[in-house]
């Protein structure tokens, strides 16, 4: 082999090394995009709801937002409160945990300190089908199904009420409940169970006694996971609890949500830049806050009763 | 001493014996509130397939909505789902799984990584609600896509970016590091180890992320309703396949919609008994369809969990 041909070889080959460098950071480089669209989003967001909300609030004064008692921005008699959607948002909040918290905590313990391995491996799916059930069909399950059957009980109920989309909520956030709490219980880590057992502690006793103390981090992540799905939750609550806004802490009362009172504006026809086009973004930014505070809740218990293991 | 001895003995009998009975009432109540919140499930669809069955049919599917319930039907409904799914997908999953692959193959632990970590997590977080309010601000109006297919495909994807993100994440981890290291060792760049030997390895897990994610937009109502989808559309897009030149079109990204969801949430709303029934039809089959999904996302995943031995 001549010194020329070899040099070529070498050049060549260096020539490919290099192309194959130059495109491993062309594609780094469009990763990286994909990457960023995450932080785009959030971003776009925070501006758009700020940005609208702005126009809201250079018309509504701040001081009459939270203090009116009347929330009526399409009306001739235009009333900017946001107490009436805020009440509403956490009545149904509140009834939906009363659900959600016992019964997901009693699935997240039986399944993971009582069942058979086989029992929960198959359960485990099945539960997670119910959080996938599309929520304009649990919509439909509290207004045909759940109101009739309370009114038997509960004489007088409206056919729109807090109460029956609370319920209906509450059930489709157990599965979230349970599956966050189940984890989180299990990993708690075996020796802490023995040890509770060695000392003549029954199953019942070691799981409330050592597990759940014990998962209690997680646990709080679990409930504050439902809190913010059922703050969120928009199609059970405008289908089944009307959509007056009303300020009332009563669950058997019809009242609206913040995001009943969205999907309400959203349903009619109203001209881009009006202000109840913008009331609409000021709604979010409150639903978005009160989302933010409770996560950073839950940040905190979860940092305060860490375990580590 | 023995007086004291012979006491707590026998009460710790009892009291062992009554420890022992409260399990047995713990699984007791554990089971019948699993069984109960399962058998709710049933109820609900049984209740929604016995309540449609009365409009299954040939025509119901093939009628445009109309105002006598009896001869109502969701054509443009699941077209426009359908189409809308088209979009998402196209747009979610080489989104997502590129996004993945950045966080999990190439970027270093950085303050800049940190910030995207925390963004995804938030994002799975943000109430459905609030992505229709940033479309209609940002797709709809400032990007002037209107009310369109478009909107609501790409308002989806940005819904299920985190779901695909975290499932795809979570398989290419699962790909052992010799595997990376043996690519490595030829000679391999970055890129050509995880196009032809990691990716290829996660696909079943990158296929359920995305059937996941499909399972949860299709159900999604609100944010289409804040695009403001309407429910009433007696008219389907223009065909995406054209018979001249150059046979593909794409008004239908512009066109109105509805959607099953949107479609379901008009007819439970209105107090005529039939249209509950066809509500119940609509509910009936975007139920069936959710739980096809996550059927066929489960059958994947275990298809490829047992064909990969390391």
């Amino acid at each position: 082999m001549s010194q020329g041909t070899s040099q070529k070889a070498k050049s060549s080959v260096a020539a490919l090394l290099r192309y194959r460098k130059n495109r491993d950071r062309v594609i780094e480089l469009i990763l990286l995009m994909a990457g960023l669209v995450a932080v785009f989003t959030t971003v776009a967001i925070v501006a758009i709801l700020v940005y609208e909300s702005s126009f809201f609030f250079s018309h509504v004064s701040i001081k009459d937002f939270l203090t009116d008692t009347m929330w009526t921005p399409l009306f001739s008699d235009a009333r900017y409160g946001i107490m009436p959607l805020v009440s509403g948002t956490l009545t149904v909040t509140f009834v939906a945990l009363l659900v959600a918290i016992p019964l997901g905590t009693i699935i997240a313990i039986y399944l993971s300190e009582f069942a058979t391995h086989r029992l929960r491996e198959t359960v485990k799916p099945i539960l997670e089908l119910l959080g996938a059930v599309p929520t304009v069909v649990y919509g439909y399950f509290a207004l045909l199904m759940v109101t009739p059957f309370l009114q038997k009980f509960i004489p007088g109920l409206p056919g729109f009420n807090m109460l029956s989309a609370g319920l209906v909520i509450g059930l489709m956030i157990v599965p979230y409940v349970a599956s966050v709490g189940e984890d989180a219980m299990r990993a708690v880590p075996r020796y802490m169970r023995e040890g509770s057992y060695a000392m003549g502690a029954t199953r019942l006793q070691t799981a409330l006694r050592v597990v759940v103390p014990g998962a209690f981090s997680g646990l709080a992540a679990a409930y504050i996971l439902g809190i913010s799905r059922a703050i969120g939750e928009t199609m059970v609550v405008a289908i089944a609890a009307g959509m007056q806004p009303t300020l009332t802490f009563n669950p058997t009362e019809p009242a609206a949500t913040i995001t009943a009172y969205i999907v309400q504006v959203s349903l009619g026809d109203l001209p881009h830049g009006s202000i109840g086009y913008q009331s609409i973004f000021a709604a979010g930014l409150v639903l978005m806050l009160m989302t933010l505070v409770f996560n950073v809740i839950g940040f905190f218990l979860t940092r305060k009763f860490r375990e580590a293991y | 001493m023995a007086a004291t001895a012979d006491i707590t003995l026998a009460q710790i009998r009892k009291g062992l014996y009554w420890r022992k009975q409260l399990d047995k009432v713990f699984v007791i109540v554990g089971l019948l509130v699993l069984f109960s919140c399962l058998g709710l499930l049933a109820t609900l669809f049984i209740d929604l397939v016995h309540k449609g069955s009365s409009r299954f049919g040939w025509d119901f599917f093939m009628n445009f909505p109309s105002r006598k319930a009896e001869r109502a039907g969701i054509l443009s409904a699941w077209v426009g789902t359908s189409l809308i799914m088209f979009v998402t997908a196209l747009v979610a999953l080489p989104v997502g799984v590129a996004a993945a692959i950045y966080l999990e193959e190439y970027a270093t632990k950085n303050w800049f990584t940190n910030i995207v970590e925390i963004n995804v997590t938030n994002l799975a977080g943000v109430p459905s609600i609030v992505y229709g309010l940033l479309a209609l601000g940002l797709f709809v109006y400032t990007l002037g896509f209107g009310q369109s297919v478009l909107s609501a495909g790409l308002t989806l994807a940005l819904l299920i970016l985190p779901i695909v993100i975290v499932a795809t994440r979570e398989s290419l981890r699962a790909v052992p590091k010799a595997i990376r290291e043996a690519a490595y060792g030829l000679g391999a760049t970055r890129w050509e180890v995880t196009k032809d030997h990691v990716l290829p390895y996660s696909t079943g897990g990158i296929l359920t992320g995305l059937i996941l994610g499909l399972s949860r937009a299709i159900g999604e109502t609100a944010p289409i309703i804040t695009i403001g989808a309407l429910s009433f559309i007696a008219f389907l897009p223009p065909s995406p396949v054209s018979g001249d030149f150059p046979f593909l079109n794409f008004e239908w990204l512009k066109s109105e919609f509805t959607a099953m969801p949107i479609q379901m949430f008009n007819w439970v709303s209105r107090p005529d008994q039939a249209f509950q029934a066809n509500s119940a039809a609509a509910g009936a089959i975007l139920l069936g369809m959710t739980l096809l999904m996550n059927a066929v996302a489960i059958w994947i995943r275990y298809r490829f969990r047992k064909k990969i031995n390391w």
